[in-house]
């Protein structure tokens, strides 16, 4: 669905990325980790079609990014950003309709809306439909912003979803739920790409770990594999280890020596 | 109430014409202005010739150019802050009407004025319009044109354009000072069918780009990143929206002077009424707008008749109330 080939991303003479390669088949869910300025908002940047590299290519389903059209992307990729913030007050519905532009000349009216209702579910967010956006905390809000871009896809056969950090103000049971949904979806067809920084749930939640570093991909494999100890000693410089957590096991980090 | 919101308005600026057209020196009953509306428009009517005469040649042409300068600039007033995501923006931040208003003013101090009863008009455009390239060429970089630094640009060029309009303004005469005054007021008394024609192509380019403004202004609400994931070419909008809102406020302050308030706060009414969905908020500022300077014009008429207030100076009296209780009205709807 989406691959990156060799790709570099140079900015006034300062490599961001380098040597990138990745392939995010349909039906999987990658979690990009990996400390702050590594690279993981710009790799998922290019891999939305949002930036163009400086080196290499990246293709959404077999076509290079830069041969598809902003309107075609559009109907077939959805990004969550890390935050946003709106400019009037605007109600939760209206936002997430925002979400239903793409569709709004090739798909019924009564589809949009159903749409919309299926994402303000999945989102945990339909109980405040009516209320002002401007008025919700921003763990509430990362949740509209969130059911958006679920209205977005909707519908869509093979579609691409790149959420930068969807789980950084939720309360816990959220991030569980979010990250849920995030792999309910792969499991229904799409290639979904999350930048996390919880080890623990991207380790319980994740398909595939794509480790970044210093704008370099270190490690790419299922979790296991790519967060092995001695990876996360040398990028994060914490310990860990694997745990049992229920019926999974998931990564456990810390600081042995107990401080910095 | 969405959907019947541009009835509505059209229904309010519908009275405000109406009312416009009969009152006067000479009253003229509703009757009257009708039936000479309808004889003018080529209907099969016979209107009184007294209504006839004072509608077509006086009256008519006048609150038609109130309403085509009130809707410009409450629709562009409306386009402004949604491309700028800020509801303080008005057209004058693109520094449109400071330009217009130092050609205007150099226009009548160098005696250009006095050539043509067109040379005042096309100085204050080619004013409004340079300044507008200038702030475009100023904020663009790497073929985009961020709005953070468009707004700086604006405010830089607006401040340039205050201060020599200020040195041309000391360097006046009396008899020059008192025209200059003048038309910086803001006034439709000049209305004649020729500038009603002229405007009308400048407020058609608006209305031809209202379907694909409003639904990338709508996307915009979320931030320019998130309108491009939404498939909005986002520069060709910005470029758009500068493009005829330069245009048309251009034409217009440069006919009227630079009439405030209107394109400030008819888009912020319209929008705590209505929601910030672009779909029904552009055209309902438009026929607001409308309304509002027609209203405000007949009330300059009347006020202080024989003499008459420049309208510039009544608009903000009639709808700052109106909006000073909305305001009200709405603190106790969040404190509830």
């Amino acid at each position: 669905m989406i691959s990156a080939v060799q790709v570099g991303l140079r900015v006034g003479g300062k490599t961001l990325l380098e040597d990138v390669n990745l392939e995010v088949a349909a039906g999987t869910f990658l979690g990009l980790v990996g400390p702050n300025g590594a690279g993981k908002s710009t790799l998922l940047r290019l891999l939305a079609g949002e930036q163009r590299s400086t080196q290499g290519t990246v293709s959404i389903s077999g076509r290079q990014v830069a041969q598809w059209s902003g309107a075609e992307l559009s109907r077939c990729r959805a990004v969550l950003p890390q935050q946003s913030a709106m400019a009037f007050e605007i109600a939760v519905r209206d936002v997430v309709e925002l979400g239903r532009l793409p569709h709004e000349n090739s798909v019924s009216r009564a589809q949009n809306k159903a749409a919309v209702a299926r994402a303000l579910h999945v989102a945990d967010v339909a109980h405040l439909e009516t209320r002002s956006y401007a008025t919700l905390s921003g763990g509430e809000q990362q949740r509209v912003q969130l059911a958006r871009v679920l209205a977005q896809i909707d519908g869509v056969r093979t579609s691409a979803l790149l959420l930068d950090e969807p789980t950084a103000s939720l309360d816990l049971s959220h991030q569980h739920r979010v990250l849920h949904v995030a792999r309910r979806l792969a499991a229904a067809g799409a290639a979904v790409v999350a930048v996390l920084h919880d080890l623990f749930t991207a380790s319980l939640y994740c398909d595939r770990i794509a480790v970044v570093s210093r704008g370099r991909i270190v490690a790419d494999d299922a979790p296991t594999a790519a967060l092995d100890p001695s990876t996360v000693r040398s990028v994060f410089e914490m310990d860990s280890a694997w745990v049992d957590a229920g019926k999974n096991r998931a990564l456990l980090a810390f600081k042995s020596d107990g401080g910095p | 109430m969405r959907r019947l919101a541009p009835f509505a308005a059209a229904a309010v600026l519908a009275v405000a014409l109406v009312a416009a057209l009969s009152l006067g020196p000479v009253r003229l009953p509703a009757g009257d202005v009708i039936g000479a509306i309808g004889q003018l428009a080529g209907l099969p009517v016979r209107a009184d010739a007294q209504a006839l005469a004072v509608v077509g040649a006086l009256r008519l042409p006048r609150a038609l150019l109130a309403a085509l300068a009130g809707a410009v600039l409450g629709l562009a007033g409306a386009l402004t802050q949604g491309l700028f995501r800020n509801p303080l923006a008005d057209p004058g931040v693109l520094g449109i009407a400071g330009g217009a208003s130092l050609g205007a003013v150099s226009a009548i101090f160098f005696g250009f004025a006095s050539l043509s009863v067109w040379t005042l008009p096309a100085t204050g455009f080619v004013g409004g319009l340079a300044a507008a390239l200038l702030v475009c060429r100023i904020a663009r970089s790497d073929g985009r044109t961020p709005v953070a630094t468009l707004l700086l640009a604006g405010i830089a060029v607006n401040a340039l354009a205050m201060s020599l309009t200020g040195i041309v303004v000391y360097a006046s005469d009396d008899r020059q000072l008192r025209d200059i005054s003048l038309w910086l007021m803001g006034s439709v008394g000049g209305a004649t069918w020729s500038r009603i024609w002229i405007l009308v192509p400048f407020a058609a380019l608006l209305l031809v780009g209202l379907p694909f403004f409003a639904r990338g202004l709508d996307a915009l609400m979320l931030g320019e990143r998130e309108a491009v994931h939404l498939g909005i070419g986002i520069e060709t909008l910005k470029a758009g929206v500068i493009a005829c809102v330069a245009l048309a406020v251009g034409a217009v302050v440069s006919c009227v002077g630079p009439i405030g308030f209107v394109g400030l706060v008819v888009p912020h009414i319209v929008r705590m009424l209505l929601g910030p969905g672009h779909r029904p908020l552009l055209p309902v500022s438009a026929l607001a707008g409308a309304a509002l300077l027609v209203a405000a014009d007949t009330f300059a008429r009347l006020a202080v008749a024989p003499a008459e207030l420049p309208v510039g100076l009544v608009t903000a009296a009639i709808g700052a109330p109106f909006f000073a209780a909305m305001v009200a009205r709405s603190k106790r709807r969040l404190a509830l």
